[in-house]
């Protein structure tokens, strides 16, 4: 199964840019990255641009509409993802428990859907 | 072999000793906990038929499971749609002729446990997961249990199963590096049953005795499959020393405390065989908070005639307790264990801090009313009565308290009456109100949970 990890946490309370914090969780992301690429379960992962980078769309009776900012306002914000092919729930909670911004924001995991 | 008798009595029993087994076999085979259900339930129907007609098969578990793989079969074929369901088709094909002998059928169960209790399920549908397929109750009766509709219930179930199957939820014994989570899980789930089987969370009967069973039964399961699991063992020994005083705990519909209640009424082959366990699960030397709850009510049942209640060490066994659980209410467990120890103005100072986090939590006002009563101040005591009985769970609970409130007594050297303290405490080491509160009330302060 394919699973997304949507990785969520609130602005500022992660370790800063520079400090030693901040390079031990990038080496935590580089070791889930060798991890997940040495089991076959990496499909994708990255991180996005801070929400204020966000522009929501929608289209209502035919006309579309572009708005700034994400489309809900909320304290925590999704800030990276990745998707996991994994055998079961377990093995994605693995990975999951080892993505470093689950130690101060949460992760939520979502199997895709399998189109036939 | 065919045997003569009533075939619906003969797959009645079948059902009550094996379909655990069966249902654990048939998930295991079907990855579907919704089909495996289904033809279970298929081939029960079947059986009433034929067993009538043609006598107990030699093995009827083995005919039970070649029956409802057959109707699974049947089921797959109706609904085909996808590439998976073909193949799990196909894969049952091969499998068809295959014939079992009761003790061939491989026991799943443990499996099965570790899913109905995966933490990816709200608490709630773990329990009610786990007495459908382990405990075999149907819907109707866990509503019943839970007060629940039974459409309600029914909806329940259907999305646990379905998030089985949708977000992959594994049918497996987990590895060692998730089996603590787990396996606290799994206990978790047992004692909730349990304490909803003691402590029912509202309603006008206070005791449901046969959630206490089934509780007790799915402990004993896990302790068969999984031996040597220090605290599952101190979750039954717990259960067994809390359970062996069901007899006792009410009388005329009003709950009686430890202290008061008729002793001849415990079940006293319970208490020995909860205290033997609780000696097995301690010389294995990894303590745990169901080893030390089940110390606790221990040292409750030991107490031959309720006037030495050593509650100087029930104090220290919940300094250790608090270790572990860091909780408010394991916090005011060991306040009215200092209370009855002796330390009444130490124990009121330790519950006021507990006031904000235990406002809605009805133990917590008794308590406090208790302390205030023996401490002679009357006025506060009965608000805090009228608090409680606000907000007690069942009829019982509320008769209690009022009883307590209008007993006016002076000062704390009550002998013959029982304080409130001591009905606490009955409450608290037996099915901890910790499990209870936080799983049924709503508006009881909930453990913190990460987000």
């Amino acid at each position: 199964m394919k699973y997304m990890a949507l990785i969520y946490s609130q602005d500022g309370t992660g370790p800063a840019w520079g400090t030693p914090e901040f390079q031990a969780m990038m080496q935590g992301y580089a070791a889930l990255n060798d991890a997940l690429k040495a089991a076959g379960a990496y499909v994708a992962g990255d991180a996005l641009q801070a929400v204020d980078t966000a522009t929501t769309l929608r289209i209502r009776d035919g006309r579309t509409e572009t708005m700034d900012g994400p489309f809900a306002e909320t304290k925590e914000r999704l800030g990276g993802f990745y998707i996991m092919e994994c055998a079961d729930l377990d093995e994605a909670l693995r990975f999951a428990a080892m993505i470093p911004t689950a130690a101060y924001g949460s992760v939520e995991l979502r199997p895709l859907v399998v189109w036939n | 072999m065919t045997r003569a008798g009533d075939p619906a009595l003969s797959l009645a029993q079948v059902v009550r000793s094996d379909r655990g087994r069966l249902i654990a076999a048939l998930i295991a085979r079907l990855r579907d906990f919704q089909l495996a259900e289904d033809a279970l339930q298929d081939a029960l129907e079947a059986a009433l038929r034929h067993w009538g007609r043609s006598g107990l098969p030699a093995s009827p578990q083995g005919w039970l499971l070649r029956v409802a793989q057959r109707k699974a079969i049947d089921r797959l074929r109706a609904g085909a749609r996808d590439g998976r369901r073909i193949a799990d088709l196909t894969l049952l094909s091969g499998e068809e002729a295959a014939e079992w002998a009761a003790e061939d059928i491989p026991d799943d169960r443990l499996r099965l446990i570790f899913t109905c209790c995966h933490p990816a399920l709200d608490p709630k549908s773990r329990v009610a997961l786990t007495l459908r397929t382990l405990g075999g109750l149907t819907t109707a009766e866990i509503a019943r249990a839970f007060l629940d509709r039974e459409p309600a219930m029914g909806q329940r179930l259907s999305r646990a199963k379905a998030k089985i199957a949708a977000a992959g939820i594994p049918f497996a014994v987990p590895g060692p590096d998730l089996w603590a989570e787990r396996l606290d899980s799994v206990l978790t789930t047992i004692y909730l049953i349990f304490n909803e089987g003691y402590l029912a969370s509202s309603g006008a009967e206070p005791l449901r005795g046969d959630l206490c069973e089934e509780a007790v039964f799915l402990a004993r399961l896990l302790i068969y499959l999984r031996p040597k699991e220090p605290e599952a063992e101190g979750l039954l020994a717990l259960m067994l020393l809390t359970d062996a005083r069901r007899a006792a705990r009410i009388a005329q519909g009003v709950l009686v405390p430890l202290e008061a209640q008729d002793r001849r009424l415990w079940d006293a082959a319970m208490i020995a065989e909860g205290l033997a366990l609780l000696d097995r699960a301690m010389a294995r030397h990894t303590p745990g908070p169901f080893q030390i709850k089940a110390a606790i009510a221990a040292l409750h049942v030991q107490n031959a005639d309720g006037s030495g209640t050593d509650w100087t060490q029930i104090a220290l066994l919940y300094d250790s307790l608090l270790r572990m659980e860091p909780t408010p209410v394991v916090r005011l467990n060991r306040a009215v264990a200092l209370a009855e120890a002796g330390a009444l103005p130490a124990a009121l100072r330790e519950i006021e801090t507990l006031a904000v986090a235990l406002d809605s939590y009805p133990q917590f006002h008794a308590a406090r009313a208790d302390l205030l009563r023996r401490l002679a101040r009357a006025p506060e005591s009965d608000a805090a009565y009228g608090r409680a009985i606000a907000l007690a769970p069942t009829s019982a609970d509320a008769a209690f308290l009022r009883a307590r409130r209008s007993a006016r007594v002076k000062v704390q050297a009550d002998t013959d009456i029982p304080v409130l303290g001591q009905k606490k405490a009955e409450q608290t080491p037996g099915p901890s109100p910790t499990g209870r509160y936080e799983a049924n009330d709503q508006n009881a302060p909930s453990p913190s949970r990460p987000k």
